[in-house]
């Protein structure tokens, strides 16, 4: 580990002045917000991350709440991914994402770790964590070794020839099903947008993961009021049965009419791309439709459209097809 | 002969269970001597070469550092020769000599160690020292069969030569009614234990003190005693709790040398401990291993021709030559048998045992091929077995000393509900669920090895029994406090037995379920002697049998009463074969969409000998069954031959079994006493919990898919491609 400040702010605007003028374009930013840990101390360790100023969120009033009205939810970045996954307001409204934060982690890191630190939680391709290796992500320009190399677990959709890392996280699959906004706060002021903005493809600056300016932070999730015909499901599989990153996972929102027609879909997909993947062409297969099996698989049989499997990970793309057509299912209760 | 009455035979909890889940067992980096700094190792990044400069200017200005040091300021280890070599070092080649030179044999080899004050401040300013390399542009990274090399005459002496014929294996194979020609292959796997290696060593004057992970605390004296040149008596080792090792604490890293070297140098107590990703370099693994198996058979399933041919890796400066055919020669009567056996050097760190080494990698190939045989034979797998049980070991023309396998066939089959599979592969479904069952022989050496122990009665009434084992897990410190009771004829509450410490009585390795046959008769011979003393003493002072021992201890005016005691193997031994038997069935669930695995049961019977503690038993084997989920289905080392470097070097990505992949394990003993090994009676349990296991998973998941999985581990993407 490399030496470091520590300050541990006591309010928003001290925190954002804090991280003020150390930014850097290293990859590796010169100072880092710092909540539940669970995957920055690791980066820290393996000298993947190496900030010169440590700035502890936890104490930031306010940002470990969860409030809930007639318009919408708001869940505070500090909330712990276990309390939001066991909210009753969550558990009821939004299926989708308790799900997907249950079949994240461990019991143990979901205690500890963050929500709006999971949605930055960094991928877990091999070569990015192994500081001694190449890596455009860690190292912009040293190459990409994972092409070519141990990609199993790497990514199908979204990749560029400088970078196959998989986001490896599920809750932000889920909040892209149900809408979900980010709260922005920066030096420049606060900002909402789409969670959907949020992570970027890798293109040619896979050091780049997501629209964040240097030293803003999320605040807070605000997820849209749920109405009657919704609903939504978490399905991920990974090679053991739990405390595993996935293979394919998809997190599935279907406005299902009466008679089982989908009147809307929203579908997103885990483990098998650069960043959470929504799936507009299976969504607009559904639409208009009535949900049987038979549809389900159809639509499914889209989800891996524009696929470029690498050495190791063609097994993804039929996995991915099967993974959406059962996660349709399940969660039109066919299954 | 063995007691009536006692606690032999029943499940004493551990008596170490309440000092472990409390954390009052301390483990070897918890030794905190006065003055204790912290070290780091530099390591390389290439993987062949050599070091051409080596900058550490700014990492001995950095804060709080002590030392640095490489191999440009180490001093010459004497580095002595063995007399013998020890039995968990490799048969050929030599050590890794830390520091010595400017070579590079492996990505990850130690080229330095800073101490400092603080563990931060050492890891930083480990991280300021620039390598410059001349790099080997062809090193041997690639796992290339057509690069493997007879094993070498020294692996010839230990019984794993390069090869080993009966009759005339391949003309017996070519005019087979039936035969099974296929290759298999295990990966890279690591043991992966909860505890990380570490070593705390202090000097005083030319004493050294390693508090340090280690399964065999005298072989570690002597070897850090010949590396310094220095007598072993002068090397006192400690390590009283082990938190887990599989093999991987037998032999005496490289980072054991560097701690003490590290406090020499600096003077200063220095503790070394290993990070999960530097365990993946620094203390050997089980070695990747390619198979060829070729079986004939008659048209009634006896077997004609057993072949089987083992590439295995070694490192470039070690042969790590294993026990991988020692146990498919040995499981299965056949006039005609040939085993060939190669190792493939590598730039890589050494080999070493991991549970069950060589025996698990040999039964892995054997029993797959076993049952394609069955296959294609249409014969019941277990029926096939036992059309060729072995009555004598067929490699070594003895008799076995004890074969309880037929017996854990019947028991296993019957506890398991074997009758309930239908033969037809893809035949059994549980919802959408494809449904598999499958079984394997287990099978591994039993020895037993001479040792030493002593025996202590105390004024209070209380004794302490020592012998300088290890207790890894398995529960060395609970079966011999027992077996010390009843030879004592005292409550166990009373008794303590003491290891894990080189000024106690000696003993071997532990490794190699060797534990309890060998220390067990010296724990028994010692208490004997002392119940001898005691009696004379009694004698002496004329008193009767029903004072108690601490009564008369206070009349002869004696603090404490000790006795020595030994145990030696055996000369009848030679005349026989032991072996540990059992056979393991398991049922798995297959996802057929996802190609996921779930293990809904599995069930071993098992035929060790004499349980001592049925409790520790059962915790034993179930805890090989998990290790073998892992092995069938998870564990891989993702290597890169680019670099020479393990991809997934964490346990988050190198993937073991978790609580919820466990669902229901059971474990049976078949009645039995092996008298020939030990006037106890056991024989070893240990590795024979994991053999067997990744076969009848194997077994199971072609039951349940119709696919044959050959090249483990059986992951979703190949159950996905064949289907």
């Amino acid at each position: 580990m490399i030496p470091f400040s520590y300050s541990k702010p006591q309010s928003l605007s001290q925190a954002v002045a804090s991280h003020a003028g150390h930014g850097s374009d290293r990859g590796s930013w010169a100072a880092d917000y710092f909540a539940g840990g669970t995957d920055m101390m690791q980066l820290m360790h393996d000298r993947v991350r190496n900030p010169e100023r440590i700035i502890d969120i936890t104490a930031l009033p306010g940002l470990d709440r969860i409030q809930v009205d007639e318009q919408s939810m708001h869940l505070g970045a500090l909330v712990r991914m276990s309390d939001a996954a066991c909210h009753p307001h969550v558990v009821k409204n939004y299926r989708v994402v308790a799900e997907a934060l249950l079949a994240s982690a461990s019991p143990q890191v979901r205690n500890l770790a963050t929500l709006g630190g999971n949605l930055l939680q960094r991928t877990r391709c091999g070569y990015f964590r192994d500081a001694v290796l190449p890596c455009n992500k860690r190292l912009p320009g040293s190459g990409c070794p994972a092409v070519g190399g141990q990609n199993a677990g790497l990514a199908i959709l979204g990749t560029s020839e400088h970078c196959i890392a998989t986001y490896a996280g599920d809750f932000a699959n889920a909040l892209l099903v149900v809408d979900a906004k980010l709260h922005i706060a920066g030096a420049a002021g606060t900002r909402t947008i789409p969670v959907s903005d949020l992570h970027r493809r890798p293109g040619q600056t896979p050091h780049l993961e997501t629209q964040l300016h240097p030293g803003e932070l999320i605040v807070a999730i605000e997820f849209p009021a749920t109405t009657g015909g919704w609903r939504s499901h978490y399905l991920k599989v990974r090679e053991r049965t739990s405390f595993a990153f996935a293979l394919a996972s998809v997190a599935v929102a279907l406005d299902l009419a009466a008679d089982g027609t989908v009147q809307d879909a929203r579908i997103a997909v885990g483990g098998v791309a650069t960043t959470p993947w929504r799936l507009p062409l299976v969504e607009q297969a559904l639409r208009g439709r009535k949900l049987d099996a038979e549809l389900c698989r159809k639509a499914a049989s889209l989800a891996a459209t524009g696929a470029v499997p690498q050495t190791q990970n063609a097994f993804k793309v039929p996995l991915l097809q099967r993974v959406v057509a059962r996660g349709l299912e399940e969660t039109g209760g066919l299954a | 002969m063995i007691e009536a009455h006692g606690t032999i035979g029943s499940s004493v909890p551990r008596v170490d269970g309440r000092d472990k889940v409390t954390g009052r067992a301390k483990y070897a980096a918890e030794f905190a001597p006065e003055g204790l700094a912290y070290a780091a190792l530099i390591e390389s990044t290439i993987a062949a070469g050599a070091i051409r400069r080596i900058e550490t200017a700014s990492a001995k200005r950095a804060p709080g550092v002590l030392l640095v040091l490489t191999h440009e300021n180490a001093p010459k280890l004497p580095y002595l020769p063995a007399k013998e070599r020890p039995a968990v070092e490799p048969v050929a080649g030599e050590a890794l000599r830390v520091l010595q030179d400017a070579r590079i044999l492996f990505n990850g080899q130690p080229i330095g160690v800073v101490v400092a004050r603080t563990q931060s401040q050492a890891e930083y300013a480990a991280s300021l020292v620039r390598v410059e390399y001349d790099v080997d542009t062809n090193p041997l990274t690639r796992f290339d069969p057509a690069n493997a090399k007879p094993a070498s005459a020294a692996a010839e002496k230990k019984g794993r030569g390069p090869e080993s014929r009966q009759g005339d294996a391949d003309g017996a194979f070519a005019a087979a009614a039936h035969r099974v020609d296929q290759t298999y292959v295990q990966p890279r796997e690591h043991h992966s234990a909860m505890e990380p290696h570490a070593t705390v060593a202090q000097w005083q004057g030319d004493k050294l003190t390693l508090w340090d992970k280690t399964q065999w605390v005298y072989n570690d004296a002597d070897e850090i005693a010949r590396v310094f040149g220095i007598p072993s008596e002068s090397v006192h080792v400690i390590n009283p709790y082990i938190g887990g090792a599989f093999g991987s604490a037998l032999r005496t890293w490289p980072h054991v040398t560097l701690a003490a070297l590290a406090a020499r140098q600096s003077g200063r107590a220095v503790r070394l401990e290993l990070s999960r990703r530097q365990l993946f370099y620094s203390i050997g693994f089980r070695p990747r291993a390619e198979q060829r198996v070729q079986l004939g058979a008659d048209a009634d399933g006896h077997l004609q021709a057993l072949i089987q041919e083992a590439v295995a890796q070694t490192s470039t400066y070690e042969e790590f030559a294993d026990a991988t055919l020692d146990v498919p020669a040995s499981t299965y009567a056949s006039a005609n048998r040939r085993t060939k056996y190669s190792l493939l050097p590598m730039n890589t760190n050494t080999p070493t045992p991991m549970r069950g080494p060589g025996h698990a990698t040999g039964l892995i190939a054997q029993e797959i091929a076993m049952d394609e045989l069955a296959v294609e034979l249409g014969l019941d797998p277990i029926e096939l077995r036992l059309r060729n049980f072995a009555e004598r070991n067929p490699r070594k023309d003895l008799p076995w000393s004890s074969n309880g396998l037929r017996a854990c066939y019947r028991a296993g089959a019957e506890r398991f509900g074997w009758d309930k599979r239908s033969p037809q592969p893809r035949s059994m479904r549980s919802g959408r669920h494809l449904v598999g069952m499958g079984m394997a022989t287990a099978m591994n050496p039993a020895p037993r090895y001479p040792s030493s122990a002593s025996a202590t009665l105390f004024a209070d009434g209380t004794a302490v029994v020592r012998s300088a084992t290890s207790d890894m897990g398995p529960g060395t410190y609970t079966a011999m406090t027992q077996i010390a009771a009843d030879a004592l004829g005292m409550p166990l509450a009373k008794v303590r037995f003491e290891l894990g410490d080189s000024r106690m009585p000696i003993a071997k390795e532990h490794g190699g379920s060797t534990t309890t046959a060998s220390i067990g008769p010296a724990v028994r011979a010692a208490c004997a002697a002392l119940l001898e003393k005691l009696h004379t003493v009694r004698t002496q002072f004329q008193l009767p049998q029903a004072e108690t021992n601490d009564v008369v201890l206070r009349h002869a005016g004696l603090e404490i009463l000790e006795a020595q005691g030994k145990a030696e193997s055996a000369e009848e031994q030679k005349q026989y074969s032991t072996y540990s038997f059992g056979a393991v069935f398991a049922e798995v669930h297959v996802d057929p969409d996802f190609g996921t695995v779930r293990v809904a049961r599995i069930v071993g019977a098992y035929d060790a000998g004499r349980i001592i503690n049925p409790r520790l038993a059962h915790s034993q084997c179930i805890g090989g069954m998990v290790q073998g989920i892992g092995m069938a289905l998870l564990e891989e080392t993702a290597w890169d031959e680019r670099f020479g470097r393990v991809v997934n070097a964490n346990i988050a990505e190198y993937l073991i079994p978790v609580s919820a992949d466990v669902i229901d394990l059971d474990a049976v003993f078949v009645p039995g006493e092996d008298t020939v090994l030990s006037s106890l009676g056991s024989k070893g349990l240990a590795e024979l919990g994991l053999c067997g296991v990744a076969p009848a998973l194997v077994n199971a998941v072609w039951h349940a898919t119709k696919v044959r999985v050959r090249h483990l581990p059986v992951t979703p993407d190949k159950l996905l491609l064949a289907t």
